[in-house]
């Protein structure tokens, strides 16, 4: 079911992280007070390598970690997933900006908003994601958005990244694929 | 009503919390180790959560849970009291003495009335052993043993072994001294069963009348040797403690010495309490546990206690993790399909 032809491959992948650091840097004028929170599963992996692509542009490596939003959830009589570890750098007073690999319904994001409570109070939030597929059901938009990919409500987008998969691609799968 | 639920499922088809198929927490001995290993993996997230500045979600919320003591506790309870409130769960008390009980309302109708009301899981202590087990055949809520006469206390079994892993790395192959009253011990009892699973080499050590009979190695039956392969027997407490990576004293009943079991407690002290002394035999770097209530000057000595390598209090901290984790698994319910959010 991965052999769908790739929306980005692994060069497009590398590029769109690219430019989503330029343009985290550019909105942050710096990387002053930046701290990148990568939400568990699929953020964290994508904080860290933009991470990395902006410690390179700038010479300095921003804050960065990951945030759990599990137990924040407000679908979880449908899913009870097992949390996965948050470690986060001081984020009071800072400008975080959450990252996510596919930005859907805006319910991932509504919890991280109440995860990052538990953790201190930022002085600007901002969202950057990989992937837009649309299909919102909360009045939530990323400021910072690698690709716009127009899909059914059933499709299936899959982010596959070096660090888990072995290589980098960005997949819809059309339908439903998982019962 | 059987005790397997629905199994929750994320997305990508990993079970939450690994392998977990209870609709109850009665006691250890129906546990696997995989089970066991799911709670105590999932503890260590939700201990990671209770150390947030601010711990408070909504994972549980509309789910309710009631502390039905037929017992005092004053650990056990307000453990479960705010392993519920972090987790956003409603969390209602009731002690027998202010209850319907007193009314002469048996145990069942209590259950099914608390069951009427929409109680998703209730927490029961009772003096009897296998009150419990009563319970959940006759209502469809969760029923979480805190402690059944001298029987069971699988929460507490659960919180000693996961405390006994985050400190000492592992739990197979460790040495387990547990000093005390094991008859009547219902902790003793279900933290056998955790530690045998586990692997570890299991002590016990009391006085010979404070030992159950069925144990001692002339007379343990067949089918114990079997489940319990890796547990002795030891009456002399300095032989126990001989290299023993975790020393676990167990709290005294001062009834035992009217039930004419111990010729007086001064004696008791004197033979069985865990002093310093006593703990220079142990590994250099053991740890000391007790499930409290302590009974300073008795079983343990103070300055044991209050000592280095005394790991109480973190025992305490644990148990409200354990019993998050118990209450998140025993809340998953049926999943349904992906939304289709790539890995949310």
């Amino acid at each position: 079911m991965v052999n769908s032809a790739p929306i980005l491959d692994t060069q497009a992948v590398r590029r769109t992280l690219r430019r989503l650091a330029h343009e985290i840097v550019e909105a942050n004028q710096g990387v002053d007070d930046l701290v990148l929170l990568g939400i568990q599963r699929g953020g964290a992996a994508i904080a860290q390598r933009i991470a990395n692509d902006i410690e390179e542009i700038e010479g300095t490596r921003p804050g960065v970690g990951s945030l759990d939003v599990t137990l924040h959830r407000d679908d979880l009589d449908r899913r009870h997933p097992t949390p996965q570890p948050s470690t986060l750098p001081d984020i009071d007073g800072k400008v975080v900006v959450l990252v996510d690999d596919v930005l859907m319904t805006g319910r991932t994001i509504r919890a991280a908003l109440d995860a990052l409570n538990d953790f201190g109070r930022p002085r600007i939030v901002r969202l950057a994601v990989l992937v837009d597929r649309g299909h919102r059901e909360l009045p939530i938009r990323a400021d910072i958005v690698g690709k716009n990919i127009p899909t059914a409500h059933e499709d299936n987008v899959r982010v596959l990244l070096q660090e888990e998969d072995g290589r980098d691609a960005v997949i819809v799968l059309p339908g439903r694929m998982e019962s | 009503m059987t005790s397997t639920a629905s199994v929750p499922t994320t997305e990508d088809g990993r079970r939450a919390g690994g392998a977990w198929n209870h609709q109850h927490v009665l006691d250890l001995d129906d546990f696997t180790v995989e089970e066991i290993e799911s709670v105590l993996h999932l503890a260590d997230r939700m201990r990671e959560v209770l150390d947030r500045r601010i711990a408070r979600m909504p994972a549980l919320r509309g789910y309710t849970v009631v502390n039905l003591f037929y017992e005092p506790s004053t650990r056990t309870r307000v453990s479960f009291e705010l392993a519920g409130k972090v987790l956003g769960a409603d969390v209602i008390s009731v002690t027998a003495n202010t209850s319907s009980v007193v009314k002469g309302e048996s145990l069942i109708d209590t259950v099914r009335t608390l069951r009427a009301m929409r109680a998703d899981a209730i927490v029961m202590r009772h003096s009897i052993a296998g009150a419990p087990y009563l319970a959940a055949t006759n209502t469809d809520a969760s029923i979480i043993n805190a402690g059944d006469g001298a029987h069971a206390h699988p929460t507490q079994a659960l919180l000693d072994l996961y405390t006994i892993k985050s400190r000492l790395g592992s739990i197979a192959g460790k040495r387990v001294v547990m000093i005390g009253d094991i008859s009547h011990s219902r902790v003793a009892r279900s933290d056998m069963w955790g530690l045998a699973a586990m692997g570890a080499e299991v002590v016990l050590c009391g006085p010979p009348t404070l030992l159950p009979r069925g144990l001692r190695a002339q007379d343990r039956p067949p089918h114990a040797e079997a489940a319990l392969p890796h547990v002795t027997i030891e009456t002399d407490i300095d032989r126990a403690i001989e290299g023993a990576d975790v020393v676990m004293a167990l709290r005294l009943q001062s009834e035992r010495q009217q039930g004419g079991l111990l010729p007086s407690i001064r004696e008791y002290a004197q033979l069985y309490q865990v002093t310093e002394k006593r703990l220079a035999k142990a590994k250099p770097d053991h740890v000391l546990m007790h499930p409290g209530p302590k009974n300073e000057g008795i079983e343990i000595a103070g300055s044991v206690a209050a000592g280095q390598h005394s790991i109480i209090e973190e025992q305490v901290t644990n148990g409200v993790a354990i019993r998050m984790a118990l209450l998140y698994l025993l809340s998953g319910r049926t999943d349904l399909p992906t939304d289709g959010e790539g890995r949310a």
